[in-house]
């Protein structure tokens, strides 16, 4: 099929970007939508053009590193009649004569770095902050002497699958990066490993979100209707009440590390 | 059966003095992890923080192994290409974690697990290593489950396992079909703190480019900044390379985009030895490949072979009906009829070459590709075999297959545009690992004083041939448990002698990385990376794939010369290096799969047996298995470079079986 492709084009973070138009003429139903922007990039590089940057690398859908709006939408949602990362978006999703607008992540917190490519070590950041357990390598106690409740260790898995693409973000006519912050509460939360530095967590993982320059969570929920792991909406619930939980109680210092 | 060869060895590689691997100590197996933590010498906790860790790499043995020695103290740099450590390829692996802990009480225990591996490799891995690996198992899913990792449960809390191509007992632990995902970023997490900690610093969109070496030592690596193109030079007191496989050099594999050979050849160039490359892991269930613009090939968890059966029609005339119209007594349960008590789990390689012998007597199915045989013959093949569910659908029922396999028949609809549920899979092999590697030493130190090599880089653990769910095993292994305990024998002599940017070695290498990318951006021909290196892999896919020849290997080489001339000078590379390239990124990466893909190719042809995933044809009993040469192959091949367009120095270091007997693998 015939594809037209508007792409942002920006030469580096200082740079002024701006959307440029190609013609695509060989594109089979079979590709994913990346292989599609390699085979644009195929035609640019032996046309002397500069090829268009952009992030990828696993290419099933499960590392995060991929992930550009497409129509408007992060990971092209409003195209894919599933939730899907960029990478695992197909080209039967689209039809002969079809234009397709590309952009990278636009929220601030995620600075451009060329074209399609965004910096999102801010989700680092808010890790560092206290998004794990602090148990050193070989101290664990053997694993069946804590037994965790199927159902609990079920939701835990279920917002742990958070690739950390920045979907969420980019979605979020805010900015906020609340989704990614409470998939990584709600998993530990739900797990007894999690317990002794719960509330110790939820506050620096917050206090690190808002230094980040994440926005502040309205509960739109555009975030959670572009997720290709189907976080739900309900863990920035279970945020919000550890939240508020953390602040009536004086759960000791600053968390080990930060 | 017997063999005539027709190539001379002498013209493509010499002989060198066999090595011997140093560092474990004697004993029986069982006692020579703890004697060899006990010998090791020690680093003062406050000394620690005076010594350099470069670890060059964030998949499970990187994390793992920067978290834990920013945890002892370490000063720790460590360096990945992606934009954050949490993205490395451990991450795709779906379908679980071995350990010895027989919690099923079903006669598991850490001698069937070390027996298992080294059978499933086909008697060509170090028996020492294997053992420790099977030894530290348990601690590894103890240290997993205290971080957090949320494998599957049983209703009463505990642990869920399930049982794993190629075994009999149920020691695989899982986090759905996302294992790899759930322990990547245990590690990433345990590594992040330490990060806050301020004991390990990240360099993330980093690429190592050369290694320096100095008075004998690993003493740094030189790193390309990827958003600016910075060249930078990085000091140390020991080097870790933890950069995982190199499938790429297919070109098409399960491998991301971005997994390459780039750190582990530099090295390889200065003096660190290359372990057996010729033996890589085709894994049986894949989706097929689509067409020319093909990128990547998905894996799709060979857990899926616990409860789904393979088949194709006998009559290839079927081949374009409706599977499900197709009556039973027409189908051929092939792995259950040639292997009746492992049936559809017998080990990876068997089940593809299975596969590809199916698709090769014309009764594969799905659509047809054209292809060029080993004998230059144009000819149309279906390139595919079914996995039907239908069966455990109606043993099960829908729901409980939802449950196990959801996520996996989800990936396959999307991808396909085909309903799982419905209708058979369509699977056919392709590369997922390879158990070659940088040749190390039981402390996992390369034969480069000073640099240590982690997980799927090195070639230690698994022979010929690994075992479903050992991968991220060893991984872990040697990032949480194996390296910490030994590394610190080496640096209790450091901090060593100070280097900085005017020492020569340091300058020669910044010089190196500089050379390369220059010679790179000057090319300017008319092909693109992109199609250098799709030819190297159909070169590689034909000649040193599934099933390997004597003359095919020789063609290869000299195919693969050829495509090395033309690239240097008909390559096309656009931009320039003080910018975000990743045009330049690939070049420099395809330069290096075009060496290794001659050294394994030598490798391959110098082999004259055939073991695990290395099938040689010439090699097979009377039913077409396998057939090694223990007498003359019970070697691990480490090469030695010596110079671009010379021959290699192969060096043997002889297997020891002392608490395993070698036998010829079965599994009828």
């Amino acid at each position: 099929m015939k594809i037209t492709l508007k792409i942002w084009r920006q030469a580096n973070k200082d740079a002024v970007g701006g959307m440029k138009t190609y013609q695509l003429d060989d594109v089979s139903e079979d590709m994913s939508f990346l292989e599609m922007l390699d085979v644009l990039n195929e035609h640019l590089t032996l046309a002397n053009e500069e090829p268009v940057a952009f992030d990828y690398d696993c290419r099933e859908g499960i590392c995060g590193m991929c992930g550009v709006v497409i129509n408007g939408a992060p990971h092209g949602r409003y195209n894919s009649p599933i939730p899907t990362t960029t990478c695992q978006l197909h080209m039967r999703c689209f039809k002969d004569g079809d234009v397709i607008e590309i952009e990278p992540w636009k929220t601030g917190s995620f600075p451009v770095v060329k074209d399609l490519v965004v910096d999102r070590s801010a989700f680092d950041r808010i890790i560092q902050a206290g998004g794990f357990i602090s148990v050193n390598t070989g101290s664990a106690p053997e694993a069946h002497s804590v037994p965790a409740p199927k159902r609990q260790a079920d939701r835990a898995f279920d917002v742990a699958t958070c690739i950390g693409c920045g979907a969420c973000v980019a979605a979020c006519p805010n900015g906020s990066g609340m989704l990614f912050t409470s998939a990584k509460i709600t998993h530990l939360a739900n797990l007894p490993q999690g317990q002794p530095e719960r509330r110790l967590r939820v506050k620096a993982m917050v206090a690190a979100h808002d230094e980040n320059g994440f926005g502040g969570c309205q509960n739109v929920g555009e975030c959670a209707s572009v997720c290709p792991k189907l976080i739900p909406l309900e863990s920035i619930g279970q945020l919000n009440r550890d939240l508020f939980a953390s602040l009536l109680r004086g759960d000791g210092k600053a968390i080990a590390g930060s | 059966m017997s063999v005539t060869y027709k190539s001379s060895p002498s013209a493509y590689f010499t002989l060198g003095d066999d090595i011997h691997d140093t560092k474990a100590p004697a004993g029986p197996v069982e006692k020579k992890w703890a004697t060899r933590k006990f010998e090791a010498k020690l680093v003062n906790p406050a000394n620690r923080r005076k010594l350099t860790i470069i670890i060059v790499g964030t998949g499970l043995g990187g994390a793992a192994a920067g978290a834990t020695l920013g945890e002892a103290g370490y000063n720790v740099h460590n360096f990945c290409f992606q934009d954050t450590p949490r993205r490395a390829h451990s991450i795709a692996a779906q379908g679980g974690i071995n350990a010895a802990k027989n919690y099923r009480n079903d006669n598991d225990s850490v001698y069937r697990l070390f027996y298992d591996t080294i059978k499933g490799g086909d008697y060509r891995a170090r028996e020492t290593n294997v053992y420790r690996l099977a030894e530290v198992s348990t601690q590894i899913i103890d240290q997993c489950v205290a971080q957090g990792v949320p494998f599957a449960r049983e209703y009463g809390g505990l642990l869920d396992t399930r049982s794993f191509g190629g075994v009999q007992v149920q020691r695989t632990f899982y986090a759905r079909g996302q294992t790899g995902q759930q322990l990547l970023i245990g590690a990433y997490q345990a590594l992040e703190r330490q990060v806050a900690a301020g004991t390990v610093t990240m360099h993330a969109r980093h690429e190592m480019l050369e290694l320096i070496i100095h008075k004998g030592r690993a003493r740094g690596i030189v790193t390309r900044d990827l958003i600016s193109g910075e060249i930078e030079a990085w000091y140390a007191d020991a080097v870790v390379l933890a950069t995982g496989g190199y499938g790429n050099v297919f070109f098409l594999s399960t491998s991301a985009m971005g997994s390459n050979v780039t750190a582990s050849m530099r090295a390889h160039r200065k003096g660190a030895y290359f372990g057996n490359p010729c033996y890589t892991q085709i894994h049986p269930t894949c989706i097929p490949v689509t067409g020319e613009h093909q990128s990547k090939l998905t894996l799709m968890s060979e857990s899926l072979r616990n409860d789904g059966r393979i088949w194709v029609p006998k009559d290839p005339a079927d081949a374009e009906k409706d599977p499900r119209k197709i009556p039973e007594e027409d189908r051929d349960y092939y792995l259950e009829r040639i292997y009746p008590s492992f049936g559809n789990l017998v080990p990876r390689d068997i089940a593809s070459r299975q596969a590809k012998y199916m698709c090769d007597d014309g009764r594969g199915v799905g659509p047809l590709v054209t292809e060029v045989t080993q004998e230059g013959v144009e000819q149309q093949r279906r390139r595919g075999v079914y996995l039907d569910f239908a069966e455990a659908i109606g043993r099960m029922g829908k729901k409980a297959v939802e449950t196990k396999y959801g996520n996996l028949f989800d990936m396959y609809a999307q991808i396909t545009g085909e309903d799982p549920y419905e209708t058979p899979m369509r699977i056919y092999p392709a590369v997922h690992y390879v158990m070659g590697g940088l040749w190390v030493d039981y402390d996992l130190m390369s034969s480069i004083t000073g640099m240590y090599v982690l997980g799927e880089a090195n070639f230690s653990d698994h022979g010929a041939n690994r075992l479903g769910a050992s991968a991220l095993m060893q991984g872990l292994s040697d990032g949480y448990f194996v390296l910490p305990n030994t590394i610190n024998d080496y640096l209790a002599a450091g901090p060593f002698e100070k280097i900085d940017e005017s020492t020569p070695e340091v300058i020669d290498a910044v010089n190196d990385a500089f050379d390369r990318i220059d010679k790179l951006l000057a090319v300017d021909g008319t092909r693109t990376v992109d199609s250098f290196h799709r030819e190297l892999g159909s070169i590689m896919w034909e000649y040193c794939g599934m099933d390997r020849t004597e003359e095919g290997l020789m063609i290869a080489i000299d195919k693969i010369r050829a495509l090395r001339e033309e690239f240097w000078t008909n390559v096309k590379v656009c931009g320039t290096n003080e910018d975000f390239n990743q045009t330049l990124e690939r070049a420099g990466r395809v330069v290096d799969f075009m060496d290794l893909g001659e050294l394994m190719c030598i490798d391959a042809l110098h082999r004259r047996e055939s073991c695990g995933g290395h099938f040689r044809r010439e090699s097979q009993t009377e039913d077409g298995e396998a057939l090694r040469h223990d007498d003359e192959f019970a070697y691990v091949a480490a090469w030695e470079f010596t110079g671009d367009g010379q021959k290699p120095v192969l060096h043997r270091e002889p297997l020891k079986y002392e608490a395993i007997e070698l036998k010829q693998r079965s599994y009828k």
